[in-house]
């Protein structure tokens, strides 16, 4: 096959530079600006892949991504389309979706058995004798699916871009063009995307009025225009993969997902170019017009096959004409119609020596010896109603061009609502009901002549503008006249295999038995049948489906539509969107102070908290030297991630008293008081410590997965109260640490502190605003572990500098950082519940023993109404500790707690404890097993039952004595 | 190739007509025994266990679509039973039961794949959490265990075990977890209630509730009003909207649900995967896509549009778990609407009116549910309101009595 490179044709390649790629195993040479389809077909290879469900072989139908004829492999990457991939140097292509060979592929036998394979055929079988799916489906399963995935691939780092315009134009043909320049003229920023790498579109392939050098010379014209106008950023190679709500357009480019925020949208997308159905019309070298056009025109491909093209409107004798004038061979036009509308072509074609078959159809394609290419065509006329008549012709051909019609490019339109209605006089879809903002031109728009396409452009252009709020002078009256859907270009043939879908090989026949089954509703047709739902959604099925859909249920192709257009547009890379997949987590202040102590980190929330300090495999141990340490010395804890929210003014005590379930109103300042929180439903929701600062002022903690929820519930309360105070999250302002153990005051003492620490001055409960190390913190004295202990709040810039000031003093005294394991621990020791943990999405305070913090005689709290009712229900189940002797099995969180047989509860915490050496827990259970003294059945791990007794709680130092001292 | 298949390949045109699995659409009657408005996998499949174990033939199933249209088309066919309430895993298990034979039954495939549905855990919390969902599965005969990350390495080799800087903990191996063909299981009920006698109205949509006093005596259509002995109304997403038509409140709050799909490769993976704390999962279909759908739509709307932001999300975390998606393509991107009640579970039974039943509150866990709501459904209407026992939880009245059936921790993405 020669390759040409003239003005207008092989436009796109560089003839001087080569490049050799692998397809199959086999080595090609293709050019600079091939694509690997272009290449493939310049090396006279059609076959490229196979089908779906029949293993036909399949050649490109539109070069231009619009099929799925074409999908191919990479080494990476699965279901690639070979005519968007451009030829690299050493590039490794392969076929995809055959056994064997991709020339002799066994599976192919699938069509040879078709009979017995009518459509949905997979719902009548393979279920006899029950259960046998389980055997068929590896089968079927294997039979499906397309390319192989490499499961070894990593992911990518994609970098996302975020772009603004007033105005962006989908498409870089000639309406697009127009589009452009008059929106940019009138000042508007523009930008333009086109998914070929070049500007035109079909000004690039297609002659026009019949002239191909006034085509090319006017979109020059509109390329250098475009190009130079400072408000228009022109993007190519790039697909406008969808139209989301507001003019949110997702833009693919190479390695870059742009997301583009537009005021007004003008689709200049074009239209695809349909099919004609007759048996074989999947044959390689059966192909749209528009991609011989395209094969000739912008890759300079000229096969030595013998060319038919069949018309279905006049659009086609352009092909005809232009295929001859590169150098083909055109042995002849098949017109479905009686007569050109323009008679000058048929009289130019006939100057030109090329036969017209008027008012014939091909009534079937038939393949070479081997059966995977065109060989010849039968051609039929068509009788007065334009059925099937007598034979007129066999024609030998190695190419079948067809143009029979188009469909617009709608899927854009319709994501944003856009509906399509059928004419039956011009036998075409017509775009209705845009959504604001949006605007159509070009042949999308149903023009098709050049000059009614560059005015539609313009108007679009105009709307978008007033769109815009600019004033903008009338549209031009434009009314395009060309017909170019023939009504019904489908030849039944009595041996079938005439296809309407060629992703999913469905023939008319199989349209036809959907709707006879009684699946008439388009949407029904496709799901059963699965037309439209291949790599290609419906490109080329949706128009003859709804014409075939309507004919055969009784009603008209508008009624009858076309399915659901969804995102996107084209099959888009996971790995642009995924993009840097960007999943923060949350650090303390003291993160690396940690890590430098060896502490091994978890996962709380989004935070990283320390587990325990040293290595993992003395976990046991350490933790336990970490509760020691609190118990008879002292520790330090890192309690940053907990969160803190200021509420300051006048309302503040009023608010609290409000939201929180105690009585705030009359909290003295300088001390702490326990707030829990109930929701609606009267569920214990969330807890922390409420510190009144001042009259007017409380810092309150809130648990670290909670707090972002308290403070919008917060948010949304005051927004109804209309209260008087400030509400701030001051969660990452403040960090904390909390120094507890028997030593925690000389530690704080030896760091120098500005206020009395004795428990006269400084009581259990108290919170103070001092300076420790000459540094500003707010000091609580709460007991969350059970022992003497201090909070110590500051600010997070200063925390680590109050933490190695603490270190320092404590040196002396054995101070041992510990971790949320020891911490957990040291509060079931004193019996203390974690929301979230010893709480569930059903759990009231009545449940937990926590009515002593909720006020008794306030008129209102969130969830009080909810808390009263409930309390007076009988319980149903209550929260107890319980211990069990170190030889028993230790149970786990989560295991159940068993009554009579029945599940009344799980353990929510259990732990040994080295302090009591015993097993200890909290469990749900019965209330009539609540009682002190009461036994417990736990359902452990195989099976096993241990026997628990219920005890009171606090576990350690019942009567608080240590927390006081 | 099975036997069945044959006949339509010895006849060059097989009569269809003659073993239609929907009838052709048909003129309204007057009065039906029980009206059904919904025509989803729920309201067909209630009508089909009417006429089955009830005989009760005289009744419509309405839809202003078309069959199994709204969320029966939308959902990612997820069918399960690992809850974590006792009254939750005894309604959903029946439900598994049913599915396992669901084909047989229907003389239709429907696909059901008992592939195993793998839950991860990456915090101690849900560790806790999922060792207490399998404790309960394992009280009720369902098999479910908590499995460690080697055991989970063993099951789905491709799996990245460290994604987004969450290391998996554990894993709650659900063997009964199964999928189904969606569609096929509207369609089979449709064939099944059709042939027994009852009718499917599409294109029909339910504009009023005609009653007397606290009975319903009739609906009004866009085809025309319809008398009617009983009426269900099992309409997912719009549950809340027909309820005002009927005149009273549902405790729902309407969230889009979205999801999406490759193009199809060839099979890598058998189980169901899902990641806890990124609200992801990812599973792939007989026709070889790839299927990931997670959590809803952050704020409430009636509208089943997709949006970027969702997707973007959800593939990020996709490709955590499985790194090499990052090479296949995306396909279609869609949205469905989830009918939302505070704990999770859903309303079932009695409603305000006398002879007007509810099928509601289906938020995101409708599908696998489809066979024991229909079944259950049938039963109440056929005793004239005697509740079921396996749905008595489930009662508009728990709201008031403050019993409410927590399975949020237990739904979240898995659906």
């Amino acid at each position: 096959m020669t390759r040409i490179k003239t003005q207008y044709v092989g436009q796109w390649i560089d003839v001087t530079r080569s490049k050799q790629f692998t397809f199959d195993g086999t080595v090609v040479t293709g050019l600079h600006g091939d694509s690997v389809t272009s290449a493939l077909l310049a090396n006279d290879i059609w076959l490229q892949s196979r089908s779906f469900k029949y293993h036909r072989p399949r050649g490109p139908l539109t070069l231009c991504g619009q099929d799925a004829n074409t999908l191919v492999q990479t080494p990476n990457t699965p279901n690639v389309l070979a005519d968007r991939l451009e030829v690299e140097e050493d590039l490794r292509v392969s076929a995809q979706h055959y056994t064997g060979w991709l020339r002799f592929d066994l599976s192919r036998l699938l069509d040879w058995f078709g009979r017995f394979l009518p459509v949905g055929f997979y719902y009548k079988a393979f279920f006899k004798p029950s259960g046998s799916w389980r055997w068929w489906e590896p089968l079927v399963r294997s039979a499906a699916g397309l390319g192989v995935s490499n499961l070894s691939v990593s992911a990518p780092y994609n970098d996302k871009v975020y772009a603004f315009c007033d105005i962006a134009v989908v498409g870089g043909g000639p309406a697009g063009l127009n589009a452009a320049l008059s929106a940019a003229e009138a000042g508007a920023r523009v930008m333009l995307i086109e998914q070929e790498p070049y500007l035109g579109g079909s000004l690039s392939y297609h002659a026009f009025n019949g002239d191909m050098t006034a085509t090319q010379l006017r979109r020059d014209e509109l390329i250098q225009a475009v190009y130079e106008h400072q408000n228009i950023r022109v993007l190519v190679s790039a697909t406008c993969n969808a139209w989301f709500s507001d003019h949110y357009l997702p833009v693919l480019t190479s390695g870059r997902l742009l997301k583009v925020r537009a005021k007004q949208t003008i689709l200049a997308t074009g239209s695809s170019e349909q099919h004609a159905v007759f048996r074989h019309n999947d044959l390689p070298g059966v192909m749209m017009c528009s991609a011989l056009d395209r094969l000739i025109r912008l890759y300079g491909v000229v096969s030595k096959r013998p060319v038919v093209v069949l018309a279905g409107n006049d659009l086609a004798y352009q092909t005809a004409f232009s295929s001859q004038d590169a150098g083909a061979h055109v042995s002849a036009i098949v017109d479905l119609r009686e007569h050109c509308d323009d008679p000058a072509l048929a009289i130019h074609a006939e100057n030109r020596g090329i036969p017209i078959y008027k008012h014939c159809a091909v009534f079937e394609a038939s393949a070479t010896t081997l059966g995977l290419e065109l060989a010849k065509i039968v051609i039929h006329r068509l009788d007065q109603t334009d059925g099937i008549g007598e034979k007129v012709a066999t024609i030998k051909c190695g190419i079948l061009a067809m143009s029979v019609g188009f469909m617009p490019a709608y899927q854009l339109a319709c994501q944003g609502g856009a509906v399509l209605n059928y004419d039956d006089e011009t036998a075409q879809f017509s775009l209705q009901n845009l959504p604001a903002g949006m605007h159509i031109a070009g042949s999308v728009n149903s023009m098709f002549a050049l000059d009614t396409v560059e005015t539609d452009g313009q108007n679009a252009a105009r709307a978008a503008l007033r769109g815009l709020g600019m004033s903008v002078e009338a549209d031009e009256p434009n009314v395009c006249h060309q017909r170019v859907n023939h009504p019904w270009p489908f030849v039944k043939h009595p041996d079938g295999r005439e296809f309407v879908d060629f992703d999913e090989d469905l023939q008319i026949k199989d349209i036809v038995n959907t709707t006879r089954m009684g699946y008439r509703d388009i949407q029904l047709v496709k799901r059963f049948s699965t037309v439209g739902m291949g790599p290609s959604q419906g490109r080329h099925s949706a128009l003859p489906t709804a014409r075939l859909v309507a004919a055969t249920t009784d009603r008209t192709v508008t009624e009858t539509g076309v399915t659901t257009a969804r995102p996107p547009l084209t099959p888009e890379p996971l790995g642009l969107l995924a993009g840097r997949r960007f999943h923060p987590i949350r650090r303390s202040p003291l993160h690396h102070r940690h890590v430098a102590l060896g502490a091994h980190m978890m996962p709380a929330g989004v935070w990283q908290r320390p587990a325990f300090y040293g290595g993992t495999e003395r976990r046991k141990s350490l933790i336990e030297a970490e509760v020691s340490a609190v118990r008879t010395r002292v520790g330090i804890i890192d309690v940053s991630t907990l969160g803190g929210i200021e509420l300051r003014g006048p309302d503040a005590a009023e608010f609290m008293n409000r939201v929180y379930t105690f009585g705030f109103i009359k909290q003295p300042i300088g001390k702490t008081r326990y707030a829990v929180l109930t929701s609606e439903q009267g569920v214990v929701s969330d807890d922390g410590v409420a510190a009144r600062l001042g009259e007017n002022h409380y810092y309150v903690t809130a648990t670290t997965s909670g707090v972002d929820q308290v403070y919008r519930d917060m948010l949304k309360w005051n927004a109804q109260w209309r209260l008087d105070l400030d509400i701030a999250n001051v969660t990452s302002a403040f960090s904390a640490v909390n120094v507890a153990g028997p030593l925690s005051r000389k530690v704080i003492e030896t760091a120098g502190c500005s206020v009395d620490l004795n428990a006269h001055d400084f009581p259990y409960l108290a919170c103070k605003e001092a300076y420790v190390a000459g540094l500003p913190v707010r000091m609580m004295r709460v007991g969350f572990v059970g022992e003497l202990g201090f909070e110590l709040h500051a600010p997070s810039p200063l925390i680590g500098e109050l933490w190695d000031q603490l270190m320092t003093a404590g040196e002396a005294h054995g101070i041992r950082p510990f971790g949320v394991e020891a911490q957990r621990l040291l509060r079931l020791e004193k019996g203390h519940l974690i929301v979230g943990q010893d709480t569930d999405g059903m759990t009231h305070p009545d449940e937990v023993a926590l009515r002593w913090a909720v006020a008794q005689k306030k008129a209102f709290f969130v969830g009080n109404k909810s808390v009263d009712i409930l309390s007076k229900h009988p319980l149903t189940r209550q929260l107890v500790g319980f211990e069990l002797g170190t030889s028993s099995p230790q149970p786990k969180e989560g295991h159940l707690v068993i009554h009579d047989g029945n599940i009344v509860g799980s353990v929510t915490s259990c732990e040994y404890s080295p302090t009591m050496n015993k097993i200890i827990g909290l469990a749900y259970v019965h209330p009539s097993d609540s009682a002190v003294g009461s036994t417990i059945i736990i359902r452990t791990d195989n099976d096993i039952h241990v026997r628990p007794v219920v005890v009171t709680t606090p576990f350690y130092d019942p009567n608080n004595a240590r927390q006081t001292l | 190739m099975p036997l069945g298949l044959l006949k339509y390949g010895f006849k060059r045109d097989y009569p269809f007509e003659a073993e239609a699995d929907i009838p052709a659409p048909s003129d309204l009657k007057p009065h039906y025994d029980v009206v059904i408005i919904g025509g989803g996998g729920h309201g067909v499949a209630t009508a089909y266990y009417l006429a089955k174990y009830h005989g009760i033939t005289n009744v419509a199933v309405l839809d202003k679509g078309y069959l199994g249209g709204g969320n029966t088309a939308r959902n990612t066919a997820v069918i399960r039973s690992n809850y974590l309430t006792p009254e939750g895993v005894k309604f959903y298990s029946a439900s598994v039961k049913l599915y396992e034979n669901l084909s047989n039954e229907f003389d239709f495939n429907i696909m059901y794949s008992q592939r195993g549905q793998l839950t991860l855990a990456h915090t101690d919390a849900t560790v806790r959490a999922f060792r207490q969902r399998a404790e309960v599965n394992k009280h009720f005969g369902g098999r479910t265990e908590l499995i460690s990350p080697d055991d989970i390495a063993k099951l789905v080799p491709m799996l990245n075990l460290n994604p987004a800087n969450l290391p998996v903990l554990a894993g709650l191996w659900h063997k009964d977890g199964a999928t189904a063909r969606h569609d096929a299981v509207a369609w089979g009920y449709a064939r099944g209630a059709t042939q027994r006698g009852a009718q499917l109205h599409q294109l029909t949509e339910v504009t009023g509730i005609i009653t007397e006093g606290s009975r319903v005596t009739g609906v009004k259509t866009n085809r025309g009003s319809i008398g009617a002995g009983a009426v269900i109304q099992a309409v997912a997403g719009h549950s809340a909207l027909l309820a005002e038509k009927a005149g009273f409140r549902l405790p729902l709050v309407a969230y889009p649900l979205q999801a999406m799909v490759t193009l199809p490769v060839k099979p890598f993976l058998t189980p169901l995967v899902s990641s806890s704390a990124l609200h992801c999962y990812v599973q792939q279909t007989s026709r070889g896509e790839i299927v990931i759908g997670g959590g809803s739509d952050p704020y409430p709307l009636y509208n089943s549009r997709a949006t970027l932001p969702l997707k973007e999300s959800l593939i990020s975390s996709a490709v955590e778990m499985f790194p090499f998606l990052s090479e296949m393509r995306l396909l279609r991107q869609w949205a469905g609407i989830t009918d939302m009640t505070s704990d999770y579970s859903p309303i079932m039974g009695l409603s305000p009116l006398d002879n007007y039943y509810l099928d509601a509150g289906w938020g995101t866990w409708g599908f696998k549910a489809t066979p024991i709501c229909g079944k259950t459904m049938a039963e109440l209407v056929a005793s004239g309101g005697k509740v079921p026992e396996l749905i008595q939880p489930f009662e508009l009245d728990r709201f008031n009595r403050f019993e409410q059936v927590n399975e949020m921790g237990a739904t979240a993405a898995s659906h």
